[in-house]
């Protein structure tokens, strides 16, 4: 609240004057009292929870999230290249309670009556809202990957794509590995959340063999036509780097796992490995197709951009990983930090009932650990395009780093504390 | 005071709107904070904070990565993206901020 010092007192001393002339009946002169559920506590959600309460303090925000505390999926890749420890990556919800007045729940949602505006919780109680938010990132499409899920009940495959116990998982098993035994990292088609993050675990991992296991080798079997992201970046840094230890191969969609043998079947052929973090085809949280919100090819969820508000039900905003991106907007937490800032404008707008902002502005910036001190970064601003209707990369702007470098690394730290701040404290 | 007071019952029933051009420098600002922290308040010593600092100066720096003229990593990439006005509201809002 301090940060508006002087809006926050004017606008105290008009109420004051308001009612001290005693406007009874005068529905103006009380604050509002609605209230937005947000399901989801990560980038997008806790982001959208505290700059609807930082901008209007009238508004009772709840905000659902099963986990009892955040763990940051950017830089986890880190923890697995042995640079970081998880514990640097996680943030605790109590600010948000206790600064932000956003009353945290830790629960699962359910399921969401919109006709009804009712969100069911596992552990019993209904919130009901008069504006939803549901930021609740990616689910796994197992079934698409035959025998997957039973190798990730037995533990001989770990995807590691939400960060937490999967990520620690994957590092112990690294670092039980053999020396000159063979990590195989499978990359799903896109769209997934955070489209360079495989190539900079390649990068971790490698980082962490050449130095600690050098015999060792990766097999990269990536299920897209190349290296989607930062392309001549990651590759530059793989032969440069990590020189014999990388073998690449694209346009290998992975399509089942036998665990018990450690073996990957790819469309063309199988492989062994010691090592199997297959990272499988993804979609909106399930949340978001119980509620009814996933209207694009069954797995994302369309919204209109200038609101962020769904395009199959009223009152309810998607933002974050689960929605159908528009054109070059990537699924990551910069992005859906920067959306949940034009989400949190448009909600506060509907509430009041005034027309949302009509020039919405996102950007992005995404920086991979190519080692444990050199970094490339990807950036771009998007701004809403009235022809087209929907926000679009501004053309000149943004861009590549045009080579790794050490200077980037500790704007890349400082952007992930920033970011994490923004969201919780 | 008629006004006045009509002007007070807006500012109750809708403070996000009392002030369009701030609500402008904050969105924008809003923008930048994932790097620069929020409303300019960055927690490291990597990136300085932008809150408090004068306008102009705000101004001018964003307008030289803009053009070219001031090298960076990135502001130079993301500055392009900027329209002047938004330029011109979001070094209005830090300026404003305490430091």
């Amino acid at each position: 609240m301090s940060v508006y010092p002087f809006k926050r007192r004017d606008f105290l001393k008009f109420a004051g004057a308001a009612s001290a002339l005693s406007l009874v009946g005068c529905a103006g002169t009380e604050p509002t009292k609605a209230r937005v559920v947000v399901i989801g506590g990560g980038f997008g959600g806790a982001t959208a929870a505290k700059y609807i309460r930082m901008w209007d303090p009238s508004i009772e925000v709840v905000m659902v999230e099963r986990l009892s505390e955040f763990t940051s999926c950017p830089t986890s890749n880190l923890v697995i290249g042995g640079s970081r420890k998880i514990s640097e990556l996680q943030r605790s919800y109590s600010a948000l309670e206790g600064k932000w007045g956003v009353r945290v729940i830790e629960d699962e949602a359910l399921s969401v009556d919109t006709a009804k505006r009712v969100v069911k919780l596992q552990r019993g109680g209904d919130l009901s809202y008069d504006r939803l938010v549901v930021s609740p990132g990616i689910d796994f499409m197992f079934n698409e990957i035959e025998g997957y899920q039973s190798a990730l009940a037995d533990g001989q495959v770990v995807h590691a794509w939400k960060a937490g116990p999967q990520t620690v998982a994957l590092r112990a098993q690294l670092e039980q590995m053999r020396n000159g035994g063979v990590f195989v990292l499978g990359i799903p088609p896109m769209p997934f959340r955070c489209p360079p993050g495989p190539y900079e675990r390649v990068c971790q991992v490698a980082s962490y063999l050449k130095q600690a296991k050098p015999r060792s080798k990766i097999l990269v079997l990536d299920a897209n036509q190349g290296i989607v992201s930062k392309g001549k970046l990651f590759q530059e840094a793989w032969s440069s780097l990590y020189p014999g230890l990388i073998e690449y191969r694209p346009q290998s969609k992975v399509v089942g796992i036998d665990g018990r043998r450690r073996t990957v079947k790819a469309e063309f052929g199988d492989v062994r490995g010691d090592v199997l973090n297959i990272v499988p085809p993804q979609m909106g949280g399930a949340i978001a197709a119980k509620a009814g919100l996933v209207n694009v090819n069954k797995r994302w969820c369309e919204v209109n951009w200038l609101t962020c508000e769904s395009t199959a039900a009223e009152n309810v905003h998607v933002i974050g990983d689960a929605t159908q991106g528009a054109p070059g907007m990537p699924k990551s937490g910069h992005m859906a930090n920067s959306q949940a800032k034009v989400c949190a404008a448009a909600v506060i707008a509907r509430i009041h009932g005034a027309a949302p902002n009509p020039n919405p502005v996102v950007n992005n910036t995404c920086y991979s650990f190519v080692s444990a001190t050199e970094v490339v970064h990807v950036a771009s601003v998007h701004q809403w395009d009235a022809a087209k209707k929907t926000i679009v990369p501004v053309k000149g702007a943004g861009g590549l780093s045009p080579a790794r470098n050490r200077l980037e690394a500790d704007f890349a730290w400082s952007w992930a504390q920033n970011i994490w701040a923004d969201m919780f404290a | 005071m008629r006004s006045m007071i009509l002007a007070a019952a807006a500012l109750a029933a809708a403070p996000e709107f009392a002030l369009a051009e701030d609500a402008e420098g904050r969105r924008i600002a809003a923008t930048c904070a994932a790097c620069h922290g929020t409303a300019g308040h960055s927690v490291t010593k990597a990136v300085e904070p932008l809150a408090g600092r004068p306008k102009e100066r705000i101004v001018e720096l964003l307008q030289a990565f803009k053009t070219g003229k001031k090298p960076a990593t990135i502001m130079n990439q993301l500055a392009k993206g900027y329209t002047d006005a938004q330029i011109e509201s979001v070094a209005t809002f830090y300026s404003e901020q305490k430091k």
